[in-house]
């Protein structure tokens, strides 16, 4: 069915459409133009003074497979929150932590139509799609991290770069992934030893080789492969104070590389990587200085990782920090060393505003958002480490409102007020630059043309809000803009609605994304060292990876 | 065809080859699944022999009329199908349970207190110079493990047996006892405290260790805790002489905290011997589609977790349900004398390939092909690795996948009336 909607105020940052009232047309799933449809044959949707915009896009996120799965196992105290009864629907539960059903409707019901799942474990990647397919409502992906890989590794120490390659499109195409993820490159290797890399140039255990020729050999990979989207980097060092050093260092390492449509490395959760200090005692914000690099250069973009005061549960493939996490906080921790591929931990965590170090961690994150060019930073809670996704909306409305910001300020740790620069921060970013992180910025980044935007052609993934941008002050109706971003009027996911007036009316299937980037490469030449490494695995290699038959509705993006 | 998965025991060995109705290279167990059998010939109601759709039709009565039906076993079936028995509990406001509640609960319970610090078998095959079987058993159970993951595979690092030191503690001298470098011979009932013993030695509490603890002497369990802390990597693999003996769930959690203590100077994992090939899907699916693993009751319209009021043989023995479905298991065989009882009382829809204890006393008999060899699905070995299920032969059997699909459906349709 058509589907008309009329009189809404839009904006659509990549069509550089400003609230501008004006009618969309959908058909067979796609935002097409008035012409196209017989408007008498078209279900109308009054959208008088709503704010009419794409689907929101959530590039990092730890939604499907073994560490969200064993957080919701460990940790049934998060599971007893009963969201939905079942009905028509499915039952939906879960306090942050949530079950897949409740993954679907939440983000659906917030406006949002894609998520990216920010870290597959290779070996696990049937178990993470089969979490994808038990998510529905929205568009989904998975990228697989390849940051402590043997045979990555293998390839940079020989610096075999055409090796590198054609493992990346092996992989990716084995995994049904996304892209290239690295967690901790050479750090979880050193986990397997009870240690961890302290700098770019530490030596990873076992091999000749470093972080940093980790990073710049993916980077260079990733490139030659035309990969839809830049290598994803959760960086070393990753929660230790004095790490921002660390991140800018890392950032650096992409000026060496250029891509004309996009950035050539994301650097995500940034915030966990922004700490000034020599300990947790004089912990401060590293957030300008990284802000500064990240707004000199063109290449580099990054997200935020804010964190959200409440529960939250920290899941990574960076097992040596949640073995740190765990002896710091006295939680409960699981571990997963997986083959010679890398590793993850889970542990339970709960931010306090009056805890200086969760304090300055929350300012961190707001500094991040406010001082990085709004074509830079994507929002992002690195749910569920940083807190839940249905937060995004209070980010967005604290990012718009000093006022709001000053009230929050005011019920924190006094820490902030001297280890972050927070408070001095006029900013306040427009609503048109919020739509842009959470949507068309997102959507450029990882490469996917058809979302995140409302131009002909776009998938019809539209969110309308109960909120007027032509008339609303951002600056002091704060409150009433985080109301209305936090419960959509309508979610329109591929031309159907499926969210009214905040309420589920119809349960769709969203696709799973995969990249080929087989055809540019030389699969025999690297095929004998692939089988010689599987001496490691405990399966077969023919039994290792996943068809697109067993995914409920892939979608192959062919690269080259 | 090669590489076929065996979907025996939880070690669900992936290199069988089938050829002519013989399978090779897998263990006697192993082959023992793939030799052909006696199965139940067609669904059957009251003991008669009906089609498929009519004992689908009777099976979905039977669920939609009932306050409370339990559905039950799950562990020797693809993931596929255990998703939607999953929905199909949620549909009918029943209780979901599966074979860990009477095997391997217990760690989930440890879990929810500390939390799992483990690893792949991979990781084990590659890296563990110290491998601890504690009240496990595989040279019977998992006769492979030892050859594939843990005694004498060739991994990484450690190249072969000669650089890895197998440990044993169980109560008797078991097979896999008399391999190992080192067997502890505990007293029934004593792990907690032996466990407890070396924690305290390893914490440098050596005083505080009588000169024996559950049966074994000082001077041995130094020796232990010099191996654990000397190990480069070390795995304690644990089975149903930890879960099933006394202290359990407090056994396995002072377990974790032995590793955790450990792992502040050099690394140790923990992971428990599963059993049944995909038992551990019979938990992780739930676990992502309604937040728990087992014992979980629908009756409100939504899950709740309760080991000691929704697990099926609590459930049984307090008559609180009025339906059963089992699948994939044999209750009446395994659980106690007072849980059978209620069984017999109420109807019961049984799906398996197998004809067994539980047979004798369903209402509805639905057969299934047997997946790994006639069917295609996933399952998840004991360490959570995801394999895909092969079909080596046609059969005319459903699968349960298309079975439970069937009885969905109907249930659907008998409730919207």
């Amino acid at each position: 069915m058509a589907i008309h909607i009329k009189n809404g105020i839009v904006i659509d940052p990549k069509n550089k459409i400003k609230a501008e009232k004006m009618d969309l047309f959908i058909k067979d799933g796609k935002i097409v133009d008035e012409k196209a449809v017989k408007k008498e044959e078209c279900q109308v949707i009054d959208a008088t003074n709503k704010l009419v915009v794409a689907g929101g896009v959530d590039m990092h996120a730890h939604i499907a497979g073994s560490k969200i799965n064993t957080g919701r196992t460990m940790r049934p105290e998060e599971m007893r929150v009963v969201r939905r009864v079942a009905d028509t629907f499915r039952a939906a539960v879960g306090r942050v932590l949530l079950t897949a059903p409740a993954i679907g409707y939440e983000y659906a019901k917030m406006g949002y139509t894609v998520s990216f799942e920010a870290a597959q474990p290779p070996i696990g990647a049937l178990h993470t799609h089969e979490e994808l397919d038990a998510i529905p409502m929205i568009d989904k992906a998975a990228l697989p991290v390849f940051g402590n890989w043997h045979l990555v590794f293998k390839f940079v120490e020989e610096k075999n770069i055409e090796k590198l390659k054609a493992f990346i499109a092996w992989a990716i195409e084995r995994t049904k992934g996304f892209g290239v993820k690295a967690v901790n490159p050479g750090g979880v290797e050193a986990w397997m030893y009870g240690k961890n890399v302290r700098s770019l140039d530490d030596q990873v255990p076992g091999f000749n080789i470093t972080p940093r020729e980790i990073i710049t050999s993916l980077i260079q990979a990733t490139e030659e492969l035309k990969l839809p989207h830049s290598v994803h980097l959760h960086c070393n060092n990753l929660g230790v104070p004095g790490n921002y050093q660390t991140t800018i260092e890392t950032i650096k390492l992409a000026s060496k590389f250029s891509n004309s449509k996009r950035q050539v490395l994301h650097v995500t959760h940034v915030q966990f990587n922004s700490y000034a200090g020599s300990s947790w005692r004089d912990a401060a914000s590293g957030a300008a200085e990284i802000a500064k690099v990240v707004n000199s250069i063109d290449n580099v973009t990054i997200d935020m990782g804010q964190p959200i005061f409440g529960h939250a549960t920290a899941m990574t493939g960076d097992a040596p920090f949640q073995f740190t996490l765990h002896r710091l906080t006295g939680a409960k921790w699981s571990n997963k060393d997986s083959e010679v591929e890398g590793g993850a931990g889970i542990v339970p965590l709960v931010y306090l505003p009056n805890n200086p170090v969760h304090a300055l961690q929350w300012a961190i994150g707001l500094e991040l958002g406010l001082l990085i060019d709004s074509n830079k930073v994507v929002l992002t809670t690195d749910y569920p480490n940083g807190g839940p996704f249905t937060e995004y909306p209070y980010v967005m409305a604290m990012l718009m409102s000093r006022k709001m910001r000053e009230k929050e300020l005011q019920k924190v740790s006094p820490y902030v007020q001297k280890a972050t620069g927070l408070a001095a921060i006029d900013k306040e970013k427009t609503l048109e630059e919020l739509i842009h992180m959470t949507r068309s910025l997102p959507a450029k980044i990882l490469g996917l043309e058809n979302k995140g935007h409302l131009g002909i052609g776009a998938d019809a993934d539209v969110a309308i809000y109960d909120l007027n941008p032509l008339d609303v002050d951002t600056s002091n109706e704060f409150e009433k803009v985080y109301k209305a971003l936090k419960t959509a009027v309508y979610t329109i996911k591929g031309g159907e609605i499926i969210v009214k007036n905040g309420e589920l009316v119809k349960e769709v299937w969203g696709r799973t994304y995969w990249v080929d980037a087989r055809s540019k490469v030389d699969l025999e030449a690297v095929m004998p060292d692939i089988e010689n490494y599987f001496q490691y695995y405990s399966i077969e290699l023919q039994n290792y990876g996943v068809e697109e038959s067993w995914i409920r509705m892939p979608e192959r993006i062919v690269v080259g | 065809m090669v590489n076929v998965v065996c979907t025996f025991c939880g070690s669900v060995c992936d290199d069988g080859e089938y050829e002519n109705g013989k399978i090779k290279k897998l263990c006697r167990l192993g082959s023992a699944k793939f030799a052909e059998k006696e199965r139940i010939k067609s669904p059957m109601v009251d003991g008669k022999e009906v089609s498929y759709e009519e004992a689908i039709q009777k099976a979905a009565e039977i669920l939609v009329n009932a306050k409370k039906p339990l559905l039950y076993g799950w562990a020797s079936t693809a993931n596929e199908a255990i998703r939607l028995g999953v929905i199909l509990t949620e549909k009918v406001r029943g209780i979901y349970d599966q074979c860990a509640s009477v095997c391997h609960a217990p760690g989930t319970l440890a879990v929810i207190e500390e939390g799992l610090p483990g690893g792949t078998l991979g990781s084990i095959k590659n890296r563990a110079d110290v491998v601890v079987f504690w009240g496990a058993n595989p040279m019977e159970a998992h006769p492979r493990h030892g050859i594939r993951y843990s005694i004498s595979a060739k991994g990484l690092l450690i190249k072969d047996r000669k650089n890895r030191k197998i440990v044993v503690v169980d109560v008797r001298k078991t097979r896999t006892a008399k391999n190992a470098d080192l067997f502890v011979q505990v007293k029934p009932g004593y792990d907690y405290a032996v466990i407890t013993a070396l924690r305290s030695i390893i914490n440098g509490n050596l005083d505080a260790v009588p000169e024996e603890v559950g049966g074994v002497k000082k001077e041995q369990l130094v020796q232990l805790a010099d191996i654990m802390k000397n190990a480069k990597y070390g795995a304690i693999l644990y089975g149903l002489g930890v879960t099933q003996s006394r202290g359990r769930d407090r056994t396995i959690e002072n377990a974790v905290k032995l590793v955790q203590l450990l792992n502040r100077t050099t690394r140790w994992i923990i992971w428990p011997m599963r059993g049944h090939y995909n038992v551990v899907g019979a938990g992780e699916v739930p676990a992502w589609e309604v937040g728990y693993q087992y014992a979980i009751d629908f009756s409100r319209g939504y899950p709740r977790f309760s080991p000691n009021e929704f697990a099926a043989v609590e459930v049984l023995k307090r008559k609180d349900c009025d339906a059963a479905l089992i699948i994939a298991s044999d209750p009446v065989a395994h659980f106690p004398k007072a849980a059978v009882k209620h069984l017999k009382e109420i109807p019961v829809i049984q799906i398996d390939p197998f004809p067994n204890m539980t047979t004798l006393l369903a209402k509805v008999v639905i057969p299934s092909a047997i997946y790994g060899i006639e069917a295609e699905g996933t399952a998840y070995r004991m360490d959570c690795i995801p394999l895909r299920l092969k079909k080596v032969v046609e059969t005319k059997y459903w699968s349960d996948e298309k079975i439970l699909a069937e009885i969905l459906k109907k249930v659907e349709e008998l409730k919207k009336g």
